[in-house]
């Protein structure tokens, strides 16, 4: 019969299509032992420039015996989301000390960083919303962003004429039909320090722009956590901002924290929401203990060492300035971000060839013992697809001569490979 | 009623499973309930908002009371006045390890659950049946425990990198290897949260123009990574082959929606067993299914790896399948292996593109080192690698355990939902008073319950929910079954009128299970 024949006849793709041998992402760095300061990256010893470990505290004695310690007490895993059986005291704790080095009302904990804003945002925003969000967002917020099906106005990268441009135009909109609007909720999404370009948001100006076109402010602040500000509370404390003016921040523990997820801080009012309405929150099992525990002691060693912060913007002004000026690589970032990118000046013409280009830089400093990576993307997923850079990542543990090496490394791989 | 099916010898066993239909004055009963109870919420948000009562939930800045409201009120109207009242049951504290028995922090309300008060108290010993500790792993002593502290001594509690850039450790090589080696597939891959997993390689591995067919009662990660690929979703009747074979009939002869161009993919996504309803998947079923339309199997144990099958090797191996019929394996370490994170396994081609594509290896970071040691020595351990046949004793363990809880249960009278096998044992409660008050008649006999509701189940049919572990010793288990005894009566819980009615060879209705016959 008819019907048979055409379940006969159709063939679907195979599920998945063959990805070629040398594709650049597919072979991973296997890095034997722990990846701290000195690195075996492939069998090679080298320095680590590449693990966003900002505070050395992946390496800390105190910190892992605090793991140690909550191992002997709780095992490993939690057996179950926290609304059932799965909330420990240990992450009371966290949630409590959090909300106290952040000076906010309330904090909440997730066990995965990714899912921390990308469970955060369609919690509040839904279909019908609007979300102002620069072009320069990390994925995290872009899957968030799609989850929560609003409607997405993008803004040219910390372009304030840009959104103001935005708002007025919705602002219209919004005359044209009042009764909607009243019900439409308005957010902008904005990192602190980001992850793509390694510059801050203007955030005076953004406040000041949500109390005229009444939008709220999500921050997301995973790398300017820890690093930020003369406590390490991130970029809020670095302008000096109150820190109730901004709605909701959310970090990942898993740069400065050395440790693994994620938590949102704000007022109770806005994060109690979560508790019931937070995909990666109520559906997923909690942070395991030991980790908890980790974090907890990584913010004691955070608050009673406030000088490393001072510390790790100096060493980052110092290899900012020895990176300046390398033939046919610019630096990309701010001189206090830890984590900064090396973009070639002129591409080759394909982003092809330019990955291969700066694989082979990376190979050359890796060979001579500075371990570096390429920055990676999905490159059919992203929005506004950053060109392909070398990631430079400093952290408080490099000293002074492992810096001046790196950026003379860097020099002679490029002066090798790129002339 | 008891299906007991031997469908044309694809079934090796047979395949026992219930849902009575709801006695018809137990739903009567239940809407009353619920309707009292929302009169009186609207009453209560009344007197809220003539200040007659005090409003205690938090409330906006003054500064941004003209922006629009964060928050609907209706949104909320559940929240505030059913959630709120028994709010007790859920999120309780714990402070010991969540094993067969658990110490749990004491907390009381005095205004009805607005706040919580910690008294500084340990109950000690409550008998935890809501953990998901399948194969009894969560243990502070042991073996794996040592060798996780060995790691954690040796690499730290992070990583900081993602696993495409510095983060990919010898030690997540070595897990993925044990992995394959375990379910039986060519290789896999594994993540560091089991929702991720599901959220983050659906949308790598199908797109648009593909199309997913999904179980009516999927879980939340699997709903999201369905809408984050894009594809369309169509959604076939719980554990119905009826259904699905419509659905995919009617996919490939008419195609897409509007342009009628045929589908690039089909995936058809199935959870091993389904944490609500305790039912086990018809595997046999679907894998013929999926054979006779060419279309792909995405297989979700969350729950069902190590907890079913003679070697706990999971749902294919309870059913005596092929591995390598099920395209995509996934599953969790949160459950069976009291550990954390998730896993992908299936052919080489198909990891390969997933450690290429999938969002989590490029942008999230790897898992942490001495979570990957419990898995690994976990996972030996249930193979019997470690030399000792603790793991094997345990999956037994497991079997026999589930087998007597649901016996005693069902003689008592209460209406248990779900497969025979499954240690997942949903009890039924309907109506909204008795899920807060089984919770605390429970708590108060020391055995930890975990009651669920709306929205996490439809509105009348509020279950309690048993975990069972092979840590749980027979006495313990007989201590609780006495304990729900005690409480079944005092609630009046034994709802159940049934009568046992072996059916063989029926084809399976499309529009009820349910058939008494009186």
């Amino acid at each position: 019969q008819e019907k048979e024949e055409l379940i006969e006849e159709w063939q679907p793709e195979p599920l998945v299509p063959p990805v070629p041998k040398d594709h650049p992402a597919l072979n991973y760095n296997i890095v034997s032992g722990p990846p701290t300061h000195i690195i075996t990256v492939n069998g090679k010893e080298c320095i680590n420039f590449a693990s966003f470990n900002f505070l050395g505290l992946l390496n800390n004695e105190k910190v892992k015996s605090a793991a140690q310690s909550s191992l002997k007490k709780y095992g490993v895993g939690t057996c179950g989301p926290r609304g059932f059986y799965g909330t420990f005291d240990v992450h009371l704790e966290l949630e409590e000390r959090l909300a106290k080095f952040m000076r906010t009302e309330e904090a909440i904990i997730y066990s995965y960083g990714f899912a921390t804003i990308a469970s955060a945002i369609p919690a509040y925003s839904k279909r019908g919303d609007i979300v102002f969000v620069d072009e320069a967002a990390c994925f995290a917020i872009q899957k968030g962003l799609q989850a929560s099906r609003s409607n997405i106005k993008l803004f040219k990268h910390n372009d304030m004429a840009d959104l103001e441009r935005l708002l007025k135009e919705q602002e219209t909109e919004d005359q044209k039909n009042p009764r909607k609007a009243r019900v439409t909720r308005r957010f902008i999404v904005v990192e602190g320090l980001y992850m793509n370009t390694g510059d801050t948001c203007p955030l005076p100006e953004l406040i000041k722009l949500k109390y005229k076109y009444k939008v709220r402010i999500f921050l997301e602040e995973s790398l300017s956590f820890g690093v930020l500000g003369e406590h390490g509370r991130g970029i809020t404390e670095h302008f000096g901002i109150n820190i109730d003016d901004i709605d909701l921040i959310s970090a990942n523990m898993e740069n400065s924290l050395a440790s693994i997820g994620g938590f949102c801080c704000g007022r109770s009012f806005i994060i109690d929401h979560q508790r019931l309405s937070g995909q990666g929150y109520c559906f997923s099992a909690s942070l395991p203990p030991l980790l908890a525990a980790a974090a907890i002691e990584a913010l004691n060693i955070m608050e009673d060492n406030p000088d490393i912060f001072q510390t790790l913007r100096a060493k980052c002004e110092r290899i900012h300035k020895a990176l300046q000026g390398i033939s046919g690589l610019k630096v990309v970032g701010e001189s206090f971000s830890p984590a900064l990118h090396l973009q070639l000046e002129e591409s080759c013409g394909s982003r092809e060839n330019d990955v291969k280009l700066l694989k082979r830089v990376v190979d050359y400093c890796m060979n001579s013992g500075i371990a570096l990576t390429q920055a990676r993307y999905l490159e059919k997923e992203e929005k506004c697809l950053p060109p392909p850079s070398i990631r430079v990542v400093i952290t408080v543990e490099q000293t002074e001569q492992e810096l001046d090496k790196a950026a003379s490394l860097l020099k002679e791989a490029a002066q090798s490979v790129l002339n | 009623i008891n299906h007991i099916v031997h469908n044309g010898g694809l079934y090796k066993r047979p395949f026992n499973e219930a849902f009575e239909e709801t006695p018809m004055l137990v739903a009567v009963l239940t809407y009353v309930g619920y309707g009292v109870l929302t009169l009186f919420g609207y009453l209560r948000d009344f007197m809220r908002q003539w200040k007659i009562e005090k409003c205690q939930n938090a409330t906006e800045r003054e500064e941004q009371k003209d922006f629009v409201p964060l928050y609907q009120d209706f949104e909320n109207f559940y929240n505030r006045n059913l959630y709120m009242r028994i709010r007790d049951s859920w999120n309780r504290p714990i402070c010991s390890v969540p094993g067969a028995k658990v110490d749990m922090m004491e907390r009381v309300s005095h205004d009805y659950n607005w706040t919580f008060t910690y008294t500084g108290r340990v109950i000690k010993d409550i008998i935890n049946m809501g953990s998901y500790n399948y194969l009894g792993f969560a243990q502070k002593t042991g073996a794996c425990q040592e060798a996780a502290a060995k790691v954690l001594s040796q690499y730290g509690a992070g990583v900081c990198s993602t696993r495409q850039e510095m983060g990919n450790l010898d030690k997540h090589e070595e897990l993925e290897k044990l992995v394959a080696r375990f379910l039986g597939v060519e290789s896999a891959m594994a993540y560091g949260m089991g929702f991720a997993t599901n959220s983050m390689n659906i949308p790598a591995l199908v797109g648009k123009g593909c199309l997913i067919l999904s179980d009516e009662l999927n879980h939340a990660s699997l709903v999201l990574g369905a809408r984050l690929s894009g594809a369309t979703i169509r959604i076939f009747k719980h554990n119905n082959m009826q259904s699905l074979e419509k659905l995919l009939k009617d996919a490939i002869v008419h195609g897409q929606p509007r342009t009628r161009r045929p589908w690039k993919k089909i995936l058809i996504l199935v959870e091993g067993i389904y944490s609500m309803e305790g039912s086990i998947v018809r595997l046999p079923e679907v894998i013929a299914l999926k054979k006779k339309y060419k279309s792909y199997l995405y297989l979700d144990e969350a729950h069902s790896i190590g907890a079913l099958g003679p070697t706990g090797r999971g749902v294919v191996e309870y059913f005596g399948l092929n591995p390598e019929d099920v395209d995509v394996m996934m599953g969790t370490f949160t459950k069976s292996f009291g550990a954390a994170g998730g896993y992908i396994g299936g052919k080489k081609e198909l990891i390969d593109y997933l450690r290429t594509y999938s969002h989590s290896a490029v942008y999230a970071t790897s898992m942490s080192p001495p979570v990957v040691e419990q898995i690994i020595t976990s996972v030996k351990c249930i193979m019997g690698e470690d030399g000792t046949t603790v793991g094997r004793a345990r999956v037994q363990q497991l079997a026999e355990n589930t087998r007597y809880f649901r016996r005693r249960l069902k003689e008592m009278g209460f209406i248990i939902y779900g497969n025979e096998d499954s240690p997942v044992v949903p009890l039924m409660l309907y109506m909204p008073a008795k899920i807060g008050a089984f919770g605390r008649e429970m708590l108060k006999r020391n055995i930890g319950v975990v009651v669920v509701g709306f929205p996490a189940t439809p509105i009348i049919e509020s279950r309690a929910r048993f975990c069972l572990s092979a840590a749980h010793t027979k006495e313990m288990l007989d201590t609780a079954l006495k304990e729900i005894n005690e409480v079944g009566d005092l609630l009046q819980l034994k709802y159940s009128r049934r009568r046992l009615v072996p059916l063989l060879d029926r084809p399976f209705d499309e529009t009820t299970y349910e058939e008494t016959e009186d």
